[in-house]
């Protein structure tokens, strides 16, 4: 899937176009998210940080998802995974919540540092990110967009995973349930075409995913997700579809992990230097750098101050996080169920 | 009270549960216009609508991800897995998922559903219709598990299960759905989670048991008195959380335990139960803690013959307690 190939099956509807201050706002978050990113792994080599997922390659669909979701949906909820930061990070936990879940901290709001990092729930910043167990938050994401339905919510439901997530089974009965019943639920899938060491071509025989979607009756359509306006754009209509009643969609965003799998992964073995090398070309920092810079919508000046703000962030909430302890054992034993 | 048939009350405990609280609803395979293979959602169709009575497509894993998906949001549903031999798709979300939740969002999330199901056998069922599947689901603390013998207990503790803030897997014998009777409140009830009964009292020796085998024991018991030998009946009702105290007391009551089910013996409630009295009332004991259950045979097979070979009946039941009272 090259850059350039855009394709669409969906029907051309406006979407409420980014502005020049959602784009700088979104450049913002992105170096966040970047620079937070790099300092976890960097902690993961110094022994501090057990393992990272990164969302290097990633952040542009991310963000223009969340975009999308604010922009065009009444009210909106997200299921995420393990490589979502830049959701995350962009609906509201903060740096330092996240560096307390890398590194375990008493405080991790999403789990109380029992879960792997990124992992539960943040109900009141609208997303859940429970399970390690691939592809199983598919069909809750249509199982909350069945009750936001039943209960004549207008919230439009969000679910992200990755290209390997979607030879699972469940994915299928879910977006078929979707479907049938036209629940307002959108598919983001991030295909960087690899699951860990596994290429696409051994996940599927078609060329891109979202052809699937033929076979359940909604829109699909494939995006540049390293393209932050193009994937607005795709989001948007995908999210308007859903918050008019009228269903699912597929949205395909074509993004590179050119970083291993997680910081456990050795990507040596099974992957191309020169083919990450092409992948990095499409760093979406960079180009929306470029995109900002090029029309004269980002000083050099303002560029470093940005960058130098998102550092100073990191830093002040690395050094919060690394003070905190780590969760009493007390606790152990609590929330098993209401009696608990 | 009215008499009816278990099957009369899981339905009742459903239709007074969603006339109740519009945040119930039920899915599952034929639960609509066919009202359930088992008729457990007759007629809910015509009273409660499409949007709370779903025909799901055949898919089992959907059917428990999307309802532990709806309970998240706020929705009490109540999953029909058509057979429980057909549960096994289920496991990743109902073990590895809803069981775990609400410890792994530190109590920021819950799983209100209830995933009911019809299982174990003795009606000519063969491999894949006859399964005892208890055992998987009681070993994952997060999950309560009830097995109802009877009508009172069936809607009293699926009404329990449907109110519960955390997900209840509601076991319900097949063979006792029309063949067991018994007397229902007309007044709104629940039987609560976690609670045995004492089915019947007996001082000599003590049977823990539930599902279709309590009744089978309430056999024997009738039969051993005619011998003499007063038996003590324990239906466990819920297998998870277990009530401990009623085990013991009747333990300490009797000395003497036979525990039966129709689950295989391996790795089974009744090795906790077992295991509970070695640890808590072996002062107590006068002869071993012996088991009647099914055998270590991967299912209960079809022919007659062979379904008797494994099924725990009143007569197996009786020759095992008369060896524990010569004892
Ligand atoms: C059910 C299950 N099987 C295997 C794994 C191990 N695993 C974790 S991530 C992953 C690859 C997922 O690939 P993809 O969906 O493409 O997401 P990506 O990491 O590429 O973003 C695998 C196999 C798992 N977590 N769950
Ligand atoms: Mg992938």
């Amino acid at each position: 899937m090259a850059d350039a190939e855009l394709q669409t099956d969906l029907p051309d509807a406006p979407a409420d176009a980014l502005t020049t201050e959602d784009l700088l706002d979104i450049y913002a978050t992105m170096l966040l998210v970047r620079t937070l990113d790099e300092r976890v792994w960097a902690m993961n080599r110094q022994g501090k940080a057990a393992i990272v997922a990164s969302s290097q390659g990633h952040e542009a669909a991310q963000l223009a998802s969340v975009w999308a979701l604010r922009k065009n949906a009444p009210d909106f909820f997200c299921f995420t995974y393990y490589r979502d930061l830049a959701v995350t990070t962009a609906l509201g936990l903060t740096a330092e919540d996240s560096l307390r879940g890398f590194l375990a901290r008493d405080g991790e709001p999403l789990s109380g540092a029992r879960q792997f990092p990124q992992h539960g729930a943040a109900p009141e910043l609208k997303f859940i990110n429970h399970s390690n167990v691939i592809g199983t938050h598919v069909p809750q994401a249509v199982g909350w967009a069945l009750g936001a339905k039943m209960r004549g919510e207008d919230t439009v439901v969000a679910c992200f995973f990755g290209d390997g997530t979607t030879s699972q089974g469940e994915v299928h009965e879910a977006m078929n349930f979707a479907s049938i019943h036209k629940l307002p639920i959108v598919f983001f899938v991030e295909n960087n075409k690899y699951a860990i060491s596994v290429p696409m071509s051994r996940q599927m025989a078609i060329e891109r995913y979202a052809l699937r979607a033929e076979g359940y009756a909604m829109p699909g359509t494939t995006v540049d997700g390293t393209d932050v306006r193009a994937s607005y754009q795709a989001a948007s209509i995908a999210v308007q579809l859903a918050a008019i009643g009228g269903g699912p969609s597929i949205v395909e965003f074509d993004v590179e992990r050119y970083l291993p799998h997680t910081s456990d992964d050795d990507d040596t073995v099974y992957r191309d230097p020169a083919e990450i090398e092409q992948a990095r070309k499409r760093d979406p920092l960079e180009k929306l750098h470029a995109l900002l810079s090029g029309t004269g919508l980002l000083s050099e000046e303002r560029d470093a101050a940005m960058k130098k703000r998102a550092r100073d962030e990191i830093n002040v909430a690395t050094d919060s996080a690394e003070a905190a302890p780590f969760p009493s054992d007390e606790d152990v034993f609590r929330h098993v169920t209401s009696e608990t | 009270m009215a008499v009816v048939t278990v099957i009369e009350a899981i339905r009742e405990a459903m239709r007074e549960e969603m006339a109740r609280d519009s945040s119930v609803f039920v899915m599952g395979e034929d639960v609509g216009r066919r009202g359930g293979v088992f008729l457990a959602t007759k007629d809910f169709l015509d009273e409660f609508g499409e949007q709370r009575v779903i025909d799901t497509p055949l898919a089992e894993a959907s059917i428990a991800g999307i309802a532990v998906g709806a309970a998240l949001s706020g929705l009490r549903p109540i999953a029909e897995v058509q057979f429980a031999d057909f549960i096994w798709p289920t496991v990743n979300q109902m073990i590895g998922e809803a069981a775990r939740i609400r410890y792994g969002s530190n109590g920021k999330l819950n799983v209100p559903m209830v995933l009911r199901s019809p299982y174990g056998g003795h009606v000519r069922g063969g491999l894949y219709h006859s399964q005892s599947v208890e055992s998987y689901f009681a070993h994952t603390p997060g999950l309560k598990v009830v097995a109802p013998a009877t009508p009172y207990d069936a809607k009293g503790l699926l009404k329990a299960a449907i109110r519960d803030d955390d997900p209840v897997i509601v076991l319900e014998h097949k063979r006792t759905y029309r063949s067991v009777r018994g007397e229902t409140p007309d007044e709104d009830y629940v039987v609560p989670i976690g609670l045995a009964e004492v089915k019947r009292e007996g001082t000599d020796v003590s049977v823990i048991t539930y599902g279709l085998t309590l009744h089978y024991s309430m056999q024997a018991a009738a039969e051993l008195e005619n011998e003499g030998v007063s038996v003590e009946v324990v239906d466990l009702r819920t297998l998870r959380p277990l009530d401990t105290e009623t085990v013991l007391e009747s333990v300490r009551k009797t000395s003497k335990v036979l525990v039966v089910h129709e689950d295989n013996a391996a790795v089974s409630v009744g090795s906790e139960v077992s295991a509970l009295i070695a640890e808590h009332a072996f002062e107590y004991l006068d002869a071993p803690v012996m088991r009647c259950a099914g055998p270590e045979i991967p299912a209960m097979p079809f022919a007659p013959t062979l379904e008797a070979a494994y099924m725990p009946t009143a007569e197996k039941i009786a020759a095992k307690l008369r060896e524990l009272v010569a004892y």
